[in-house]
C-alpha cells in the first residue's frame, strides 16, 4: 500500500431525521484543527435524503468540502445502504483518515466498514493527536476507564477511529468560510438491503441531551431515592439545569439510562457538574472530569470525588442543597 | 434453527484498582468472568432452544483458561462448546479476532450468529459487526429484543439513543446484544453434573480455519497500542466540613467567581 495516495482527514456527519447530529460537528471542530498540522484538508461525507441543502452548514462549522449523497435509500441509517456509500466514497477518494461519532450509528458502521476496507479502527476515542510521522494517535479508555490506550494504524489506509461525543469541541460557526460542495452518486446493490426498517420509535421526547447541557446537577446512591432526586430537580430548574445520574442510581431504577454519566453511560463536559452524594467511582470520573467546574457534595471525607472536584463539602445533601437553591434563586431575583 | 453464540472470558473490570504508589492496574485476585453481553446473547440462543429447539453452540477464542466459561455455558444449556485457541491468535487486534472467528464460523453450520454488544475489557464493540462483513451476511446490533416465527425471519429491537427501533431480518444473520435487556438464567444442578462429566470441549486450533495466517494475530492485526498509561490525576480543589449556610456561602461564592451567576 502506497500510504501517499491517501489523503485528507473525513468526517461521517450523521443527521437523524434529517437533524445533524452534534457529535459531527464537534468532530469536524477536531479535523481542522489535526488538518493544520497535516497541512490536509478536511471533508464532511454527509448521507440521507433531502438534506443537501444543509451542506453549507458543515463548511461553517470547519470542513473544506462537503462530499454528499442525497437519497431515498440513505434516509434512514440502515447498515449495509451506509457502508456500501462509505465504502465507495473511500475507494474513489482515498482518505487518510475517516473519523466516525461513537453513537449506536458510528459503532455500528465503522466495525463494518473496517472489514470491508481491511483496514484498522480504534473505538471510543477520547482523544486524538498527530505524531511526528505524521500519523494519527488515538487514545481510548479500557478495562473500564481504568487505564488509557495509544492506538496507531501506521501500515493500512484510512486510519479510522470513532469519537465519544462530548469530548471534542465545536468551533463556533463562521458564515464567511468557503467550501466545495460535491454530489457523490453511490451506486447500490439493493440484493444485500436485507435489514428492513419497520419503525422507529422515540422514547425521550422534549428532554434535553445530558450531553448538550450547560450544568448538571448529578446525584448518586447518596442521594438514594426518587425524593432525594426531587430536590435535586429543584435546583436544576433554578440554574436551567438538568440533572443526570451515576450507574448506581440506573441500576436501582431510579433514575433512567439516558441520563447516566460514566464509562457504560455518557461523556458530559458541562460548565458546571454537581455531584452529590456520588463517591467517584473511576468509570463514573471516567464521564465527567472533564467538566470546566465540579462541586462535590458528600457526607464521606475520604469520597474519591473530593480528588477532581474544584469545591468540595462535606455535608449532608438534604441540607444543603434546599438552602443553596432558596439563596440561588434570591440571588436570581435581585438580578 | 442452528445458533451459534461467540463469548469471552474478561477479567470482571469492577474489581480492578489501582496501586496508587506505582499508578499500575492491580490485576492480581481479579475474577475471570463470561462477558455479561455476551451472556446476555447466550440467554437469547437458549430461549430460541426452550420455544422452538433450536441447536447452540457456544465457541470462544482465547487461551485454553478460558474453557471455563464453556463448562458454564454448557451448564445453562448449550448444546457443544468450541475452543479456538492457538499461539497464532495472540496479539491479535479486534479485525484479526473477527477474521479468526468468522473463519470458525464458516466450518460451523449456523442460521443465526449472536455475540455481544462489547466485552468490558475493550468496550470497542466492533469483533461482532467485523464478523458479520466477513461472512456477508446481514446483521443488527444493540439487540434488546428478538421474536422468531419458526421459519426463517427475525424482527428486532434494537435501542438507540432515542429510544429504540423495529428491524427485520431473514436468516443466515448476526445479531449483537445487550445485557441489559434479557436476564441470564442461572446454571442448573444437572446442567453443571453434565457439563463436566458427560459433555465434551472441542479445542480447535489454526489448522482448524481456513484462514491465511497473514489475517491472524498479530500479523494480521493493523492496529497497535503504541503506549498505555493510567490517567493523570488532576489538583483536587479544597475540601470544606462545614455547616449548611456556610456550605451555601461557599458554593455561591464560587458561582460568582466563575461568572455562573
Amino acid at each position: 500500500m502506497d500510504k501517499s495516495n491517501y489523503k485528507n482527514i473525513f468526517v461521517f456527519v450523521e443527521q437523524r431525521d434529517g437533524v445533524i447530529q452534534p457529535v459531527g460537528l464537534e468532530l469536524l471542530g477536531k479535523a481542522h484543527e489535526l488538518s493544520q498540522i497535516l497541512g490536509e484538508k478536511v471533508v464532511a461525507i454527509f448521507l440521507g435524503h433531502n438534506i443537501k441543502n444543509q451542506c453549507q452548514t458543515l463548511i461553517e462549522y470547519g470542513a473544506d468540502e462537503v462530499v454528499f449523497a442525497d437519497c431515498p435509500e440513505l434516509k434512514d441509517y440502515l447498515t449495509e445502504q451506509y457502508s456500501q456509500a462509505i465504502a465507495q466514497i473511500s475507494d474513489k477518494f482515498l482518505p487518510n483518515i475517516i473519523l466516525f461519532g461513537a453513537t449506536t450509528i458510528g459503532r455500528d458502521l465503522g466495525p463494518r466498514l473496517s472489514a470491508r476496507l481491511a483496514t484498522g479502527l480504534t473505538a471510543d476515542c477520547t482523544k486524538l493527536e498527530i505524531s511526528e510521522e505524521k500519523e494519527l494517535m488515538m487514545t481510548r479508555p479500557a478495562f473500564g476507564g481504568n487505564l488509557m490506550a495509544t492506538i496507531m494504524c501506521t501500515e493500512r489506509r484510512p486510519q479510522m477511529s470513532t469519537v465519544r461525543p462530548g469530548v471534542m469541541q465545536k468551533m463556533s460557526r463562521d458564515a464567511s468560510r468557503k467550501g466545495e460542495i460535491v454530489e457523490f452518486k453511490p451506486v447500490f446493490d439493493a440484493s444485500k438491503f436485507a435489514v428492513k426498517l419497520v419503525k422507529k420509535v422515540k422514547e425521550n421526547k422534549g428532554k434535553k441531551d445530558i450531553t448538550e447541557a450547560k450544568i448538571l446537577v448529578s446525584g448518586g446512591r447518596g442521594v438514594g431515592c426518587k425524593e432525594g432526586f426531587d430536590k435535586l430537580g429543584a435546583l436544576a430548574e433554578t440554574l436551567n439545569a438538568q440533572v443526570s445520574s451515576s450507574r448506581s442510581m440506573v441500576d436501582a431504577g431510579v433514575m433512567p439510562h439516558d441520563v447516566q454519566v460514566g464509562q457504560t453511560g455518557k461523556t458530559v463536559r458541562p460548565d458546571l457538574y454537581f455531584a452529590i452524594g456520588i463517591s467517584g467511582a473511576i468509570q463514573h470520573l471516567a464521564g465527567m472530569e472533564e467538566s470546566d467546574l465540579i462541586i462535590a457534595i458528600n457526607r464521606d471525607k475520604d469520597a474519591p470525588i473530593f480528588g477532581v472536584s474544584d469545591l468540595g463539602i462535606v455535608g449532608d445533601f438534604a441540607k444543603v442543597v434546599p438552602l443553596l437553591n432558596e439563596r440561588l434563586q434570591k440571588e436570581i431575583k435581585e438580578k | 434453527m442452528k445458533i451459534v453464540v461467540c463469548i469471552k472470558q474478561v477479567p470482571d473490570t469492577t474489581e480492578i484498582k489501582i496501586n496508587p504508589a506505582t499508578g499500575t492496574l492491580i490485576r492480581d485476585g481479579v475474577p475471570s468472568i463470561m462477558n455479561p453481553d455476551d451472556k446476555g446473547g447466550l440467554e437469547v440462543a437458549l430461549q430460541l432452544k426452550d420455544q422452538f429447539g433450536a441447536h447452540v453452540t457456544v465457541i470462544t477464542m482465547g487461551p485454553p483458561q478460558a474453557e471455563a466459561i464453556l463448562r458454564e455455558a454448557m451448564a445453562m444449556g448449550a448444546d457443544r462448546a468450541i475452543l479456538l485457541t492457538d499461539r497464532k491468535f495472540a496479539g491479535a487486534d479486534t479485525l484479526a479476532t473477527s477474521n479468526a472467528l468468522a473463519g470458525a464460523l464458516r466450518n460451523i453450520e449456523h442460521d443465526l450468529v449472536i455475540t455481544g454488544r462489547q466485552a468490558i475489557d475493550g468496550d470497542t464493540a466492533q469483533v461482532g459487526p467485523q464478523i458479520a462483513e466477513h461472512l456477508h451476511t446481514p446483521m443488527i446490533s444493540y439487540v434488546a429484543g428478538v421474536e422468531y416465527d419458526g421459519k426463517d425471519k427475525l424482527t428486532v429491537k434494537k435501542e438507540d439513543e432515542d429510544g429504540y427501533q423495529m428491524l427485520e431480518v431473514h436468516t443466515p444473520a448476526l445479531l449483537t446484544v445487550l445485557a441489559s435487556a434479557f436476564k441470564a438464567r442461572y446454571m442448573t444442578v444437572k446442567g453443571i453434573i453434565d457439563a463436566y462429566d458427560s459433555k465434551e470441549i472441542e479445542i480447535w486450533n489454526a489448522d482448524k480455519i481456513d484462514v491465511e495466517e497473514m489475517k491472524l494475530g498479530l500479523n494480521g492485526s493493523p492496529t497497535r497500542v503504541k503506549k498505555s498509561f493510567t490517567k493523570p490525576q488532576k489538583v483536587a480543589g479544597a475540601v470544606y466540613d462545614v455547616t449548611p449556610e456556610e456550605a451555601v456561602e461557599l458554593i455561591i461564592a464560587k458561582l460568582k467567581e466563575k461568572f455562573i451567576i
